[in-house]
């Protein structure tokens, strides 16, 4: 079976600094991964190039066999790689109905028509309200995007982000910012819309990651210094001195 | 959380297909369209309204830029001015025109200015924002400049002229009658805002809402920024040029004037004091603005200051533009608090009224003493004669203005109370 | 060659002139996002002023007064229009500023007129510097460029030697960082808004006399200097200096040679077409280059945009 995701000595530099120094990272089909490490590890700018938000300075990233190397993100989206971000990215005018229904659009092969009328299509509307029920916002179908709460807005994010039917869903620390309740809700929906599906996730909450992954990787500086089970990755030495130095750091 | 909340304004556009409540309001405005003429008889009224019409369909198609798709143009009276010149080349074409019905006309404006914008659309579209903006300025500039450059497509300073009764009559209408135009004009209007509002409904004029809201998580849904607002440029080049038609029927001439930025301009002015925010602001907006426009600048030599005054005033304190104003009100409607805001309107809006009109008393007498020739001291304003040199106008209009003022000043909080407590729902929150 | 170093003096004015414009518009739009439509307005009022002290005071007071009251003027716009509009983004800011053009254009009508006004180049600065093979330099441009300079040199310094040039070059490339920086944030904008709009108001003042003042020169001059930092690369100083210095020098060349594009044509082995007012092709065989010399700056701006959608020197994303 061929990896679902597969990076390959992925480095990036920005001006003299390198911030991904090397990384490989083999993701099967299915899994649930999720990628760990302190501030500053260079996770963000990992999931920034495998979207193609940044170009990589060099290495491969291949999705499902296909080399993503100067592919726009509209194109990687249409291969079927999906994101969510850090920072709550929605359309914020459009009603949660219409943001659901826009990321219906493509992967129903609409494209760039002029000549159907969204409202007609009985498989949109469905489509899309089967998305709203997953993510429990039917109640808010008809208001502004703008006006959800903090939580509501994530799981819209997450909606979103499944909707268009990819196969590899990427969640940018998905339970930033949230109560502990709410987090315990948003992981059951992530654990719920991305059943079949292959995630790799950034997180910083333990529980969430110990809980949800079914492997883990650790990036530290740039580099992945340990990759396996949550078991494996608990009991791995160097991970521990990792996290600890960073805590021993951030003391001073 | 609420449980409960009223239906938004949008609803009836998000869902359903063809519904009886969808199709009233169309009805409606094309009852009203064909019955004009008969309250209206007069043959300036007409003309007024045959520019309303005109100015609607650009407004609307400028709109598709602005306001559906967040592009801010400084150069879209080009698309409308290019079409309009292709229209009075064809109907100078002799042998081609006579054969050709006169309401057909405008699809040439319309296929031209959409090619135009395919090309200028090709490399302006890249970026939204600020860019856009900047390059829409500089390609009309270039376009404007260069119609005294190519004459024989823009005629030079005196622009081209054409006749559109050449044209194959429809029905044995010959269209010599200002009436014939105005209906012509009527079923063009009808049929544009149609197909405008219907691309609005089409999954690339959704998307154009979705780039303009957020272009990258846009990018992230499969769509590409830069092709949905390649195809809301040129659709929207294809209206502006339709209408550009319009005008070369309505007027016979184009000229440099059709092309320049002033032009490009004033479309802004129109859609934004109308309220960018939904499909009928533009609208609202050709019709405040050409009443605007024809009544005051009847009245007084300041209008465009006052206009101009108008509309930095709307962008500061009312980004909604007039249609944002009408729909604010539409959820007290809902909750039937309405009457609540009559009595402290009254309070606020009078005495602002006669703040305002006491204010443009004020700046037209000082203009009339500033610029006035010698020994001409006598003025009429608002049906009273009298001199510059006397200090009472200059006292009354003066004092009317800081008390309307003030007094509006004071009564303002009442009505913000009298606001809030209209919108909120006691049923549904605790 | 005479004749090249003439051109070389009168485009050396024209892209000062035209630096001094756009360098407050790129430090303003670098430091709050905003393109200043209304920056050539202020570069008018700069003009009206001045003309308005030179007829009580005498041009030097107008040259000193004019620039500080339109700065403050620049300052206020920025402290109570602005600042409330942009919580709505940066397009509505944009729309704000083309409205206040609007406007000062027309208070500029109700105050002086729609005519032109009698602003003149003050006595002393009449006549002419030096001759070049028959041609001589008026001492008013060798003026102007001097006063440029030392105004581009007084700013230079302050960017680079002082607390405030360092707070705003840092808000050039790191503006975010600059955001950070918290409370006198929104004084430094009002403090660049304001210089900003001076330095427009300088070069009003000194252009005046030279480009005649009236209503209408805020639109003739504006346009170009959009250009102008769009070709430089939208937030880019050196940027918008060469690009400025590029535009001076085409025009004055375009305009001062009478290049012919028949000349051309026929080079190209191409007969012309006789009866010439016959033919479609007429306005392309009677171009001159002085006809096109002002188009010229919106050809070069659309040429750039395709080959370097940036500009000259931009980078950032806007």
């Amino acid at each position: 079976m061929s990896a679902a995701l597969e990076i390959t000595n992925l480095r990036k530099s920005f001006g003299q600094a390198e911030i991904i120094r090397g990384v490989d990272l083999q993701i099967m089909p299915g899994e649930r991964h999720a990628v760990i490490g302190p501030n500053g590890a260079g996770k963000s700018t990992l999931f920034n190039l495998i979207t193609g938000r940044f170009p990589q300075t060099a290495g491969v990233i291949a999705l499902h066999g296909h080399d993503l190397k100067g592919k726009a993100p509209f194109e990687i989206n249409r291969m079927g790689l999906s994101r969510s971000f850090q920072i709550t990215n929605i359309f914020p005018r459009m009603t949660v109905f219409e943001n659901v229904r826009c990321s219906l659009l493509w992967s129903m092969g609409y494209r760039y028509s002029f000549w159907n009328m969204v409202a007609r299509s009985q498989a949109l509307t469905e489509g899309a309200e089967a998305v709203l029920e997953q993510i429990n916002l039917q109640t808010r179908r008809d208001i502004p995007a703008g006006m959800l709460s903090y939580a509501e807005q994530r799981a819209l994010e997450i909606g979103i982000t499944i909707a268009g039917g990819a196969d590899v869903i990427m969640l940018d620390e998905p339970t930033a910012g949230m109560s502990h309740s709410e987090t315990d809700y948003i992981v059951e929906l992530i654990r719920e819309v991305t059943v079949g599906k292959t995630l790799v996730m950034v997180e910083h909450d333990m529980g969430v990651v110990f809980g949800l992954a079914d492997r883990i990787s650790v990036l530290v500086y740039g580099e992945i210094i340990a990759s396996g089970t949550p078991e494996e990755v608990r009991g791995n030495p160097r991970v521990q001195e990792a996290y600890l130095g960073a805590a021993l750091e951030a003391d001073h | 959380m609420t449980a409960t909340t009223h239906k938004p304004q949008s609803a009836d556009f998000a869902g359903g297909g063809v519904t009886l409540a969808g199709l009233a309001p169309w009805l409606i405005a094309v009852a009203f369209l064909l019955v004009m003429p008969f309250i209206f008889t007069s043959n300036s009224a007409i003309t007024i309204m045959n520019q309303m019409a005109i100015t609607i369909i650009f407004a609307l198609s400028y709109n598709m830029l602005l306001g559906q798709g967040g592009m801010l143009s400084f150069g879209h009276a080009v698309y409308m001015g290019v079409g309009g010149f292709v229209c009075v080349h064809v109907m100078n074409w002799d042998g081609f025109f006579s054969g050709l019905p006169l309401p057909v006309l405008p699809i040439f404006g319309g296929l031209f200015g959409m090619g135009l914008a395919l090309i200028v659309g090709s490399f302006s579209t890249r970026r939204a924002g600020t860019v856009f903006a900047m390059i829409s300025l500089g390609v009309g500039e270039l376009i404007a400049a260069c119609s005294v450059i190519i004459v024989v497509f823009f005629g030079g300073e005196e622009g081209v002229s054409g006749d559109r009764t050449y044209g194959l009559p429809v029905f044995g209408i010959e269209f010599l009658q200002q009436i014939e135009v105005y209906y012509l004009i009527v079923f063009w209007l009808v049929l544009s805002a149609l197909g405008m509002f219907l691309f609005s409904r089409t999954p690339v004029g959704r998307m154009a809402n979705a780039v303009r809201d957020n272009p990258e998580r846009a990018e992230f849904l499969g769509y590409s920024a830069r092709w949905v607002r390649f195809y809301s440029f040129v659709a929207a080049g294809f209206f502006a040029g339709s209408a550009g038609g319009l005008f070369a029927i309505n007027y016979e001439i184009l000229t440099e004037e059709n092309l320049n930025l002033a032009t490009s301009g004033t479309i802004l002015l129109v859609t934004f004091l109308g309220g960018v925010g939904f499909f009928f602001g533009p609208i609202i907006g050709a019709i405040v603005f050409t009443l605007l426009q024809t009544v005051l600048s009847l009245q007084t030599e300041l209008w465009a200051l006052y206009v101009g005054a108008l509309f930095v005033a709307t962008v500061m304190f009312f980004p909604g533009g007039l249609a944002g104003v009408i729909m604010m009100h539409v959820p007290p409607l809902v909750l039937g608090k309405l009457h609540l805001l009559v009595k402290p309107y009254i309070k606020v809006l009078v005495p602002g009224l006669v703040c305002i009109l006491a204010t443009a008393g004020f700046i037209e007498i000082l203009f009339h003493a500033r610029h006035a020739a010698l020994g001409d001291d006598e003025m009429t304003l608002y049906w009273v004669t009298f001199s510059h040199l006397n200090p009472l106008p200059w006292i009354v209009t003066g004092g009317l203005a800081v008390g309307g003022f003030w007094l509006a000043r004071r009564h303002a909080p009442e009505l913000a109370e009298a606001w809030h407590e209209a919108n909120t729902d006691r049923r549904a929150s605790a | 060659m005479d004749l090249v170093l003439v051109n070389l003096i009168d485009g050396l004015v024209t892209g000062l002139l035209l630096f001094m414009l756009s360098a407050g518009l790129t430090l303003i739009f670098s430091m709050m996002g905003v393109l200043n439509f209304a920056h050539a307005s202020f570069y008018m009022l700069g003009a009206y002023f001045a003309y308005q002290i030179s007829v009580y005071l005498g041009f030097w007071m107008g040259l000193l007064v004019a620039p500080l009251i339109v700065g403050a003027l620049g300052a206020g716009v920025e402290r109570y229009g602005l600042r409330r509009v942009h919580q709505y983004g940066h397009v509505p800011e944009l729309i704000f500023t083309f409205g206040l053009a609007l406007l000062i254009e027309e208070v500029v009508q109700f105050i002086w007129g729609k005519d032109q006004i009698p602003y003149e180049i003050p006595g002393i600065l009449e006549g002419a510097a030096f001759a070049i093979a028959g041609n001589t330099i008026p001492l008013y441009k060798v003026f102007m460029i001097f006063l440029s300079l030392a105004i581009f040199g007084g700013l230079l310094f302050v960017l680079t030697k002082t607390r405030v040039g360092m707070i705003i070059q840092a808000a050039l490339s790191y503006p975010r960082t600059v955001e950070a920086l918290g409370h006198n944030v929104p004084l430094v904008f009002m403090g660049v808004f304001g210089v900003g709009t001076a330095l427009a108001g300088v070069a009003g003042v000194i252009a005046g006399p030279v480009l005649s003042t009236f209503p209408g020169m805020a639109v003739v001059l504006g346009s170009i200097v959009f250009v102008t930092i769009v070709i430089g690369g939208l937030g880019s100083l050196g940027g918008a200096l060469v690009a400025s210095l590029i535009i001076g020098w085409m025009t004055t060349f375009a305009k001062a040679y009478d290049m012919r594009m028949e000349d051309l044509l026929t080079w190209m082995g191409l007969t012309k077409p006789e009866p010439i007012w016959d033919s479609a092709w007429q306005d392309l065989w009677t171009l001159t280059s002085p006809q096109v010399a002002d188009i010229l700056p919106y050809l070069l701006m659309v040429l750039i945009l395709i080959f370097r959608p940036y500009g000259l020197f931009g980078k950032r994303d806007v």
